[in-house]
């Protein structure tokens, strides 16, 4: 990874449902967002997603914040997007 | 992808169902060179710098907790102690100065401004009796702008003239504001051994040694402690306390992050890292439920010491590893009327005066805002206050009293202060005299332990 690159983890939990990762990537995809990494799996019955994505160009982190809260609601997950050095903080010494 | 699942959520949980949150940023800023003989002018240039100084602190605060997705619940303002600039001003003068303050901290949007302060722990200066004189009025006429005052250090010694005014400072606030259960209290902290760079309030305030502006962070997390002792019932206390020890250091990394990314942003230097656990009103966010998570019943009973100690101890040894610049008071609050915990102790008698007297003993900050008894003596508070600062003088720690004698109120009455502040059960106090040894005035010596060199 360079020094350079942002990135941010983008995580989505929520009811189980066809379709959830098409919707979210193809609204990053709009964003024009890299993702570098996915995992998801099925946690006590509820669906559970995080993506590592590339953030470096993005000018605003807040609407798409929006955005995803936005298409959230619409499915009933809960969608959101933070800085992954925080993750790095509290998890890795 | 560098993080496993599992550590994810275990952030996020912390984050939208444990209030893990970062409890205050707070900028210090000097204001030494805002002095003035022209009391008109210093009064401008007070307003001037802090407003310059702290324009964007609300703005860049809510812009990183979006980022990070971490709240941060206070963006606060700790200034030099106003005794210090107040040289030949008046008491009406001093009171006006307070009103700038609350003023700035409107302007600028943030919910509370400390350093209405004097330290006098060995002395008092003109200018500190000048802001003892009005204390006071300038605590119940402005909203935002929180006082304290130094009464003692294991250095210097108890001033007890100083903890005589105080006892009557805190009356007179009282009444000042008793349509709003003495309100002005919750804003004013006596102090014995005060740190310079605490973040919390309402004892904040810019110490000398510190330098022009600088971010102090205080984080909080009672609710992650205790859910993650929860998950483990039947841990012996070794192991309660690694499990504390944990948690305290993941929370305690998130806030330093948090802290130097907004330090940076404001081009303001970062000073420490608060490792207080600060409780709130919300459910599950209270330091008093971890002690019963520990083991005891109520807070309050046969147990709570040794619990309370186990826990304070644990959370420095996680923090400590976490930052790199520790300080402020670091040690845990328990204000009676922010903690639910607490307050149903006090209420269902598990929890008493003398009790958390005791607990100071273990942990910092001491009695924090207690409401007792409206008729409770100036010199029965001044009593409390001195026995505070014994308990911090002797045991090289920091000690403080917040304390609200409630106009009107009596023992088992419930009073809301409203927002942060809580509410707090009235509890009443010993009904024998202390007259006599506050009417002696003069100085405690140093004790022993001052004599290091």
């Amino acid at each position: 990874m360079t020094q350079q690159q942002k990135r941010a983890i983008v995580s989505v939990i929520g009811k189980d449902q066809v379709g959830i990762i098409a919707k979210v990537t193809t609204l990053l995809a709009e964003r024009n967002i890299n993702i570098l990494d996915i995992s998801q799996t099925i946690l006590q019955e509820f669906f559970t997603m995080m993506m590592l994505v590339d953030i470096t160009n993005l000018e605003d982190l807040e609407s798409l914040q929006q955005q995803l809260a936005e298409l959230g609601k619409s499915l009933g997950l809960t969608i959101n997007i933070q800085r992954e050095e925080i993750f790095q903080a509290m998890h890795r010494v | 992808m560098n993080f496993a699942m599992t550590e994810m959520l275990e952030t996020i949980r912390m984050v939208q169902m444990e209030n893990l949150d970062i409890r205050t940023i707070t900028m210090g800023i000097n204001l030494r060179d805002c002095a003035d003989s022209n009391f008109e002018k210093m009064k401008q240039k007070v307003y001037d710098k802090i407003t310059a100084y702290a324009k964007d602190l609300k703005a860049v605060a809510e812009k990183t907790e979006k980022e990070y997705g971490i709240p941060i619940i206070n963006k606060r303002i700790s200034v030099t102690p106003i005794a210090e600039i107040l040289g030949t001003a008046s008491k009406e003068q001093a009171v006006e100065l307070a009103k700038t303050l609350d003023e700035a901290a409107k302007t600028l949007g943030i919910d509370f401004l400390g350093g209405f302060s004097a330290l006098v722990h060995k002395g008092i200066s003109k200018g500190e009796q000048t802001l003892l004189d009005a204390l006071p009025e300038a605590l119940s006429s402005t909203e935002r702008v929180c006082g304290s005052v130094s009464v003692g250090s294991t250095k210097a010694g108890i001033n007890m003239d100083a903890v005589r005014q105080m006892g009557e400072i805190i009356k007179k606030a009282a009444e000042l504001t008793k349509d709003q259960n003495g309100l002005a209290c919750a804003k004013l902290v006596v102090f014995c051994n005060p740190v310079e760079d605490n973040p919390f309030m309402a004892g904040a305030f810019h110490g000398t040694g510190e330098g022009e502006a600088v971010i102090n962070v205080g984080v909080s997390g009672p609710g992650v402690v205790l859910n993650a002792l929860k998950r483990y019932p039947d841990a012996d206390l070794g192991e309660v306390a690694e499990i504390i020890k944990k948690t305290a250091f993941k929370i305690t990394r998130a806030g330093e992050l948090i802290g130097r990314v907004v330090a940076e942003r404001l081009n303001v230097p970062f000073g420490i890292m608060d490792l207080s656990l600060a409780p709130t009103n919300a459910m599950n966010d209270s330091v008093a439920e971890i002690l019963e998570e520990i083991g005891v019943e109520r807070v309050g009973t046969h147990g709570t010491i040794a619990a309370l100690a186990l826990m304070n101890d644990a959370v420095k040894k996680g923090g400590a590893m976490a930052s790199s610049y520790v300080g402020g008071l670091s040690g845990a609050f328990i204000p009676v009327s922010e903690d639910n915990g607490m307050i149903r102790g006090i209420t269902d008698n598990a929890l008493t005066l003398s009790k958390l007297e005791a607990m100071t003993c273990v942990c910092s900050v001491g009695l924090d805002m207690i409401a007792i008894t409206g008729d409770a003596s100036a010199a029965t508070i001044s009593a409390i206050i001195a026995d505070e600062a014994a308990i911090g003088m002797i045991n090289n720690k920091t000690t403080a009293v917040r304390i609200i004698p409630v106009p009107g109120k009596k023992e088992g009455d419930m009073v809301e202060f409203g927002g942060l502040l809580g509410r707090a059960p009235v509890i009443g106090v010993n009904p024998y005299s202390s007259e006599k040894i506050i009417q002696r005035g003069g100085r405690i010596p140093a004790p022993l332990q001052a004599l290091t060199n």
